[in-house]
């Protein structure tokens, strides 16, 4: 079977909102770092290394047959559950809360991020098996993927980071949805999942930040300048920049610093002052081209390139949703970052290299009729 | 699996398509709402302190100046938001500053009723300042450790300099903060007393305006608009640095002097002014103040001990002028028909009514010429010039219209008004007529009805009697005391001089002036200040020369004979009249009005001491001095150029 070109679109859709990210974290980032007296290029210059360490991850993945990938899965999936285990340990660090990183001498890693991608291929892996004539897959198959979303699952709890965890409740729904398990069993197990969360918020599992952050979600005006704070600013700085924004490093709020983490998870603010209506939708637009891209490599595909394609795009599309929310009020303020274009190594990395494990999976199954 | 697919498509549409209606509603259809908010966020009125114009001397050497001094100043609003309403921290500030925390709580206080000073008069946004200079080592304790200061910081302020010190403080007045209440345009200053006060409006200029944007912490990150500060504009008067030295000198000495010899001597005037133009060119009081003790707040006992020594005597004392007055009297005499070159007699005393009114001590003078009553100061020769007007009106039972010659003398000379100088608070002084009798009366006549049956003392008794029943008539008593310039008679130690000018410049009574010219920082002229000609002495030149040759007689035989003994009057030919006022109850008031050079006045000069004896031996002699120092007469270089 002759392997299929690149599907260049996705690449290139891809690509692109790595490279407007760079731009917004430059932009986010210059005037605190002149303030500091430090290189104002400083955050630019290591996401554009991030970028590129991801597109390298992105090629080598997109050359190499999925089959090899499903080889590969059980050692990805181990080295995922290993990594998040180390985070918990004293080798962990704790940034807002969250013991989420791992520190490797000069470089700061978070396993959570590649850790998606792990259980995505682990999930699909599990799910595609086939014996003759069944559509679905057995239930002992969706309880051993069900097994294996729990070791992660249950690590990234114990972070805490409530956004990874939503964000990896979407990918096994996905995942589960995609290999046509019953509806039924889908409802009873979102049932569950919502039963569980609403436990956790009666049994006061959560924590008081993450507590204080859904009130002010459900109540703006509660608190304007405590956990409200944050999710005002937001909105005042997405709205001022109008139809047609006020140009790149020229955003007053941004300069100003009024919005917390505005070159990671608020990333979408810069876009909203500096580039208006124009950027922003832009933003979205190229989002909603990887996404559409990602379900048609999932259409093509046999059994396991669809579960693998569709659990990457309930991810990537539960976190685009999320996190402009949080900017634009639609969301609570729970910290995930925007997919290709917050700063930061782990998520760029991990988000290029899920590009890059679509078009392995695009590569490896022509279209029918050819 | 096809249909699951479809439903992913769908799902995830609607994920994306959410989020792009919200950025519609909140961008192109919000925007600009959210965009005035973003405003609000970032974006700074700061007002930017304008410099206040100076005050300089007729010879442009500065009275008050600029300078900048490291203040500290207390936010109230962040300290009484302190659960001890900031007990702490100004116990804390005390130990900085040394001084006591108490007078610290004094002075952070609002202003509000039933608050006595020392408090803050301001706005409560304001930040109030507590100390007006402080070592550099002070302010960096306090601005390096914000979080045992909240609300206190040390800051470079403009404040007002006064180069030589207490010098002519009264005339200068002083300057406040002030804010008007009004966040925006922040710490100002305005004149609160005297020429700061007078000339406010040339003085203070405008404030600048600056549209800034900040980030998160409050920190500037640029400017969006500027409206640069207008400086204020400077004020030249006609004060003369040297002579109000001399001026003050001679006045503290004079005091000092009558002191010695067991007289109160509580208060003291000099005014010196050009009697050609009207200008004042020194205007002393005593006792003086440093006018740097506004700088920086003021504590409540430095208050109290101040408040007496604020008063400018030169314009706001009112004492009787006693024999200084008799150039208006003897004026009035001859325009109602007696002889310029008559001649009349001076007896021990003078039969007025059923009183008898005694010449100064009861030594009888003899016959003497008009001139010669005016030297030796006779009393008796008025009275009976009094008497006969007041007979001639009518005695008990006035005429229709009485012809009153000497009143309309004395209001003729500018008594009983203010003179109008440009320095606010002036007092007016009393020029007794029968109105003002009647009407003193009618304000009066309860209380001295009480008085005429309760008061102990017979004699007091008897006076209250007689103003409860007829005080709304003007008797013979009161014609006589009123030639004399005593009884009701006030006047301020300027209405004197103006008075005295008048008759040195020959019948032109001007409204005085300090300020001389309005100019700016490069020099040029914004307008001129020129005293105006307020009216004529209608008086001949004949009779006014003659009272001037008269009163050149005073310190060579008169009653200042003593006084200038050994002064060159030959090179400078000073002609004066010496003041000897009764006050009730108090030791003399001692006065000396003068002029010269007698043949051709240039300035007046007039001296007053409260309580200070008689005017030869109190008054006299510090005239002499400021003379002298004046024209350099007496060793010493002249103080005039």
């Amino acid at each position: 079977m002759r392997a299929q070109r690149p599907d260049w679109v996705l690449a290139v859709a891809a690509v692109a909102l790595c490279g407007l990210g760079a731009v917004l974290v430059w932009s986010a980032t210059e005037p605190r770092l002149l303030d500091a007296g430090q290189d104002p290029l400083t955050y630019l210059k290591r996401q554009l290394v991030n970028i590129a360490v991801g597109v390298a991850v992105m090629v080598a993945l997109s050359a190499t047959s999925h089959r090899v990938l499903r080889a590969y899965t059980p050692w990805a999936y181990l080295a995922a559950v290993l990594s998040l285990a180390a985070v918990l340990t004293p080798l962990g660090r704790t940034v807002n809360g969250a013991q989420a990183w791992l520190g490797l001498g000069p470089l700061q890693v978070q396993p959570s991020e590649p850790a998606k991608l792990a259980l995505v291929l682990a999930l699909a892996t599990v799910l595609a098996e086939r014996h003759d004539g069944e559509r679905r897959p057995r239930w002992t198959q969706v309880g051993l993927a069900l097994a294996l979303s729990a070791p992660p699952a249950a690590l990234i709890m114990l972070q805490p980071d409530m956004g990874t965890l939503l964000i990896l409740a979407a990918v096994v729904l996905g995942a589960l949805f995609a290999a046509g398990v019953a509806l039924r069993w889908l409802l009873a197990l979102s049932g569950s999942a919502v039963a569980a969360g609403a436990a956790a918020w009666f049994l006061g599992l959560l924590q008081p930040h993450q507590v204080s952050r859904l009130i002010a979600f459900a109540e703006p005006g509660a608190d304007p300048l405590g956990a409200g704070y944050t999710a005002k600013e937001a909105l005042v700085t997405v709205g001022s920049g109008g139809a047609f924004g006020r140009g790149l490093f020229n955003g007053d709020q941004t300069a100003g610093r009024f919005v917390p983490e505005q070159h990671t998870d608020f990333v979408f603010t810069v876009a909203g002052e500096e580039l208006g209506f124009l950027g922003s939708a832009l933003i979205v637009v190229l989002l909603a081209v990887v996404l559409w891209r990602g379900l048609r490599v999932a259409g093509r595909t046999g059994s396991f390139g669809c579960v693998a394609a569709a659990a990457v795009v309930c991810w990537l599309a539960l976190q685009t949703f999320v996190n402009i929310g949080m900017a634009l009020g639609l969301a609570p303020v729970i910290g995930v970052p925007l997919p290709f274009v917050s700063y930061g190594g782990s998520a760029t990395v991990a988000a290029l290299a899920a590009i890059g494990v679509l078009q392995s999976i695009h590569r490896g199954h022509p279209p029918k009729g050819h | 699996m096809r249909s699951r697919l479809l439903v992913l498509h769908v799902l995830i549409a609607s994920l994306l398509l959410i989020p792009l209606i919200r950025l519609w509603d909140v961008q192109v259809r919000h925007g600009d709402d959210y965009a005035r908010a973003a405003a609000e966020d970032h974006v700074r009125q700061v007002v930017v302190p304008q410099v206040r114009g100076g005050i300089l001397d007729d010879r442009g050497r500065p009275l008050v100046r600029n300078r900048t001094r490291l203040a500290v100043t207390v936010d109230h609003v962040a300290l009484t938001r302190r659960r001890d309403g900031g007990r702490a921290v100004l116990d804390r500030l005390a130990g900085v500053l040394g001084v006591p925390a108490a007078r610290l709580a004094e002075q952070v206080r609002l202003c509000t009723a039933g608050v006595r000073p020392p408090c803050w008069p301001g706005s409560p946004y304001q930040p109030i300042p507590v100390a007006g200079e402080v070592s550099t080592r002070a302010a960096l304790q306090i601005a390096e450790r914000p979080e045992l200061f909240p609300g206190v910081s040390a800051d470079p302020v403009p404040v007002r300099d006064h180069p030589r010190g207490e010098l002519a403080a009264h005339t200068l007045g002083y300057v406040a903060p002030s804010g008007g209440g009004d966040p925006a345009s922040g710490i100002g200053l305005s004149g609160q007393e005297g020429l700061e006060a007078r000339y406010d409006a040339d003085l203070s200029g405008r404030p600048g305006r600056r549209e800034v944007v900040v980030d998160t912490t409050g920190q500037v990150v640029r400017t969006l608009s500027e409206t640069p500060p207008v400086a204020g504009h400077d004020l030249v008067t006609s004060i003369d640095a040297e002579v109000q030295e001399v001026a003050e000198r001679a006045l503290r000495r004079a005091v000092e002097g009558a002191r010695d010899r067991r007289l109160p001597a509580d208060a003291g005037a000099a005014v010196v002014m050009d009697v050609r133009t009207g200008r004042v060119v020194a205007l002393a009081a005593h006792p003086g103040y440093d006018p740097d003790v506004w700088s920086g707040g003021i504590s409540g006992d430095a208050y109290r001990e101040l408040r007496g020594r604020l008063q400018p005597k030169a314009i706001q004392g009112q004492w009787a002028p006693g024999s200084t007055w008799k150039i208006t009297s003897a004026a009035a005499a001859v325009k109602a028909g007696y002889a310029l070159d008559g001649i009349y007699g001076c007896p021990g005393s003078f039969q007025v009514g059923a009183r008898s009114f005694r010449n100064f001590r009861g030594i009888p003078l003899g016959s003497m010429p008009l001139s010669r009553a005016l030297t030796a100061s006779c009393d008796t020769i008025f009275y009976r010039f009094a008497y006969e007007m007041w007979l001639k009106d009518g005695g008990t039972k006035p005429v229709k219209r009485p012809r009153d010659p000497m009143q309309k003398m004395a209001a003729a000379f500018g008594f009983g008004k203010r003179t109008g100088i440009d320095l606010p608070g002036e007092a007016a002084g009393r020029l007794p007529t029968r109105a003002w009798k009647r009407s003193f009366w009618a304000q009066t006549r309860k209380q001295s009805c009480k008085e005429a049956k309760r008061a102990r003392s017979a004699y007091v008794r008897a006076i209250a009697k007689e103003n409860c029943v007829d005080g709304h008539r003007w008797w013979a008593g009161d014609a006589a005391n009123f030639s004399i310039g005593q009884g009701d008679v006030l006047v301020t130690p300027l209405q004197l001089a103006r008075a005295y000018a008048a008759l040195a410049n020959g019948g032109k009574l001007f409204t005085p002036r300090v300020g001389k010219a309005v100019v700016r920082a490069d020099g040029s002229v914004v307008r001129r200040i020129k005293p105006k000609v307020a009216g004529r002495l209608p008086v001949p030149k004949k009779v006014l020369a003659y009272i001037r040759k008269a009163l050149a007689e005073v310190p060579r035989s008169g009653t200042a004979a003593g006084a200038f003994a050994g002064f060159p009057l030959d090179r400078l030919a000073v002609a004066g009249k010496t003041g000897t006022a009764e006050a009730y109850g108090k030791k003399d008031t001692s006065w000396f009005a003068s002029f010269a050079p007698a043949g051709k006045p240039r300035y007046a000069v007039v001296v007053v001491v409260s309580q200070g004896g008689t005017g030869a031996s109190t008054a006299a002699p510090a005239v002499r001095e400021i003379w002298s120092g004046m024209y350099g007469l007496e060793g010493g270089k002249a103080a005039l150029r």
